[in-house]
């Protein structure tokens, strides 16, 4: 029984450790930060208004949302390729939370879309591409938490996850011809892409900075808990094994 | 390879003959389509003229998702899988065999719904050339990536419902590819269609090879 | 020829074979006795190289299945309780494909259907249509046609008739008399300890008993 008491022992009791810590409190106070620059200080937007504050989250959560995209793909690749579960696991944790920020995305471009187009949808290529991106995601995820042996669903899920960048490119691509053969794209040019400087433009950069450090304090606890849950089966395997050879000698 | 994806398409093609399933219920089910969207788009309007494209093209995604279904049910039954990779056949053999089988029983249902389309909807048929070109690339496209996610359902509870959940999001480029496509060669201006092919192509491309590299791994472990 | 050392093969997280030992000589035919549960088949797919070794060592017709198990599958034949037949295609058709698929000649297909018996009417009557024991005689028609080194077969007997049963321990002695290797469980103990040159007993998932019953 020594191994079960190792693992014990390198088991924590917790996903927090010092370093999430301070993570956590800076990501509070970027935040504290973005609320104060980005609703308060910055001025509204010559075109848009006040409507643009929105984008201070909007922007930084799609950069993320496609960082966790990557992290995916490359996580899954690593698991084909070296056997590598830690990496499985980076790949599973970021695909969760890249979901939850392409919602984030997809809900504050409504609510930007709303004063600005008059719809809550338009079938603009970004949204559009978007809410594709949130569809393949949930395709990962479904194939991830499947009601199947450990080894099946990381297995099949890697592969998914492997394609993902792939498809998200592929759709992309459709995407934006499919928008822009038949009508200019008038709408991104004073949409999110539009440029921004001064006070404005340091707003955003906090947004960045806030919205990272959440992505990153997120990523690490999704990470250590699905850790903890691969090691809880680990340690009962030594039990099973000591436990089906005493059925035999009994016999 | 090739020898182990001919024996299986071989095998496939026999099995599709003896049983008739996809002639006797897929084609059916493509037809009755047809028919449901015109009695959702008033045809004495000309939605249903113009929206013929992606009417025939979404008739034939759901009716390959039934033809993948049933390609993989056939395997499904009874240590199929077992005997599949005790049989020493070639991993990416079995992905292109089944990959050929598909295509081919789409390829026929696609021109049997084409003769429904001019028909029912009295279509005019122009551009050969780019229709047929955009079927056979769309085709090789739903059935590579359709083989490579029905494997990945293939053996599990919840496999129906799975497929068309992985699958539909993934062939949306496929989906309008080949609609934009069609729509330029019936309005008389191919050279709109063509870059359509070229993106669908590497749409294939992508999937055969991930298919032949991946086809392996998600045999073991069912 | 077939070499384990304390192997662990589990099914989902559980342990079926819990650190089995075991040494088979070529030519010989072992018996594997045990109850249900204890691990007959899991040890036969196992050989197959259909599950993996999760650990200690194994080797099978010198393969080491830790390291690649996929390379020993094509040359053993497997006879499990499901029979991997499509019930759409004849039986003709059936141990062609399964054949063909591992290499066989159109002489060897012939020869497996002649020797079962289906080369008359039932060749060309689909799967479906069979009986148990019809579908039986199928998929030993398929192993034979791949003329495997080692047979592994789980429950050969169970679903035959007489004559089925005396054929299954007909084929066995040819098989080793033209040099394969045979691992065999199966309830009809009589029978099979008249075939079978060493009896293994297994339990809980590990070898209790390992003994040679008549001439060794």
């Amino acid at each position: 029984m020594t191994t079960q008491s190792s693992n014990t022992l390198a088991v924590p009791d917790s996903t927090g450790s010092r370093g999430t810590r301070i993570i956590g409190v800076l990501a509070l106070l970027s935040m504290a930060a973005l609320a104060l620059f980005g609703l308060v200080l910055s001025p509204p937007d010559a075109s848009q208004g006040e409507v643009v504050r929105i984008l201070y989250v909007h922007v930084p959560s799609a950069t993320f949302a496609y960082i966790g995209c990557f992290l995916t793909t490359f996580g899954s690749a690593m698991y084909l390729w070296r056997r590598s579960r830690w990496w499985e696991l980076v790949a599973y944790a970021s695909a969760e939370i890249a979901t939850v920020f392409t919602a984030i995305v997809l809900v504050t471009g409504m609510i930007w879309g709303r004063p600005t187009w008059g719809v809550y949808w338009v079938w603009d290529a970004r949204l559009t591409s978007t809410a594709m991106l949130l569809l393949l995601l949930l395709g990962y995820l479904a194939v991830r938490r499947l009601p199947a042996d450990h080894e099946v669903r990381t297995r099949r899920a890697a592969i998914v996850g492997l394609l993902l960048v792939p498809n998200v490119m592929i759709v992309r691509q459709s995407v934006q011809w499919w928008r822009t053969l038949h009508q200019k794209p008038t709408l991104l040019a004073n949409g999110v892409g539009a440029k921004i400087e001064g006070l404005m433009l340091f707003s955003l950069f906090i947004g960045f900075i806030a919205i990272g450090l959440v992505f990153t304090w997120l990523l690490i606890h999704r990470f250590r808990l699905a850790w903890l849950e691969d090691q809880v089966d680990e340690a009962g395997l030594d039990v099973a094994i000591a436990e089906r050879r005493a059925e035999g000698a009994a016999s | 390879m090739l020898h182990d994806a001919l024996l299986i398409a071989g095998k496939d093609l026999r099995l599709e003959l003896r049983s008739r399933v996809a002639l006797n219920q897929v084609l059916p089910f493509a037809l009755l389509v047809l028919v449901l969207f015109a009695f959702a788009l008033d045809p004495d309007k000309s939605a249903l003229t113009q929206a013929t494209p992606g009417l025939y093209w979404i008739a034939v995604l759901f009716s390959a998702l039934l033809a993948l279904q049933r390609s993989f049910a056939i395997e499904a039954a009874d240590g199929n899988r077992d005997a599949l990779r005790l049989s020493g056949l070639d991993p990416a053999g079995i992905f292109v065999g089944k990959v050929l089988a598909v295509s081919v029983q789409l390829i026929v249902l696609e021109m049997l719904l084409g003769i429904g389309v001019a028909v029912l909807y009295t279509t005019r048929i122009e551009g050969w050339g780019l229709l047929i070109v955009t079927s056979v690339i769309a085709t090789a496209s739903i059935a590579a990536a359709g083989t490579l996610f029905g494997v990945l359902a293939a053996g599990l509870r919840v496999r129906e419902t799975l497929l068309p959940l992985l699958l539909l999001p993934v062939l949306a480029p496929v989906l309008i590819g080949s609609t934009r496509a069609f729509e330029a060669a019936l309005n008389g201006s191919p050279s709109e269609g063509w870059p359509w092919v070229g993106l669908m192509s590497v749409f294939a491309l992508l999937y055969i090879v991930a298919g032949v590299l991946g086809f392996g791994p998600l045999l073991e472990e069912s | 020829m077939v070499r384990l050392r304390g192997a662990v093969a589990l099914l989902g997280r559980f342990p079926a074979l819990a650190g089995v030992d075991l040494d088979v000589e070529p030519r010989r035919v072992v018996l594997l006795r045990g109850a249900n549960g204890a691990g007959k088949t899991t040890l036969l797919r196992t050989l197959a190289g259909l599950v993996a070794v999760a650990n200690g060592e194994a080797t099978v017709l010198g393969v080491d299945l830790v390291a690649d198990r996929k390379l020993v599958r094509h040359r053993v034949g497997l006879l499990g309780h499901a029979t991997g037949l499509y019930d759409d295609l004849t039986v003709g058709d059936n141990v062609r494909f399964w054949g063909r698929a591992a290499g066989a000649e159109t002489d060897d297909v012939e020869h497996a259907l002649t020797r079962l018996g289906l080369d008359g009417r039932l060749r060309s009557v689909a799967v479906s249509r069979l009986s148990a024991g019809q579908r039986r005689r199928t998929s030993l028609a398929c192993l034979i046609a791949r003329r495997p080194e080692l047979w592994l077969l789980d429950e050969p007997h169970a679903g035959l008739d007489q004559d089925g049963r005396d054929l299954v321990d007909a084929l066995v002695r040819e098989a080793t008399a033209a040099g394969a290797t045979v691992i065999l469980s199966s309830h009809e103990l009589d029978r099979s300890l008249q075939l079978a040159d060493e009896v293994i007993t297994i339990a809980g998932g590990i070898v209790t008993r390992d003994e040679s019953s008549g001439a060794s």
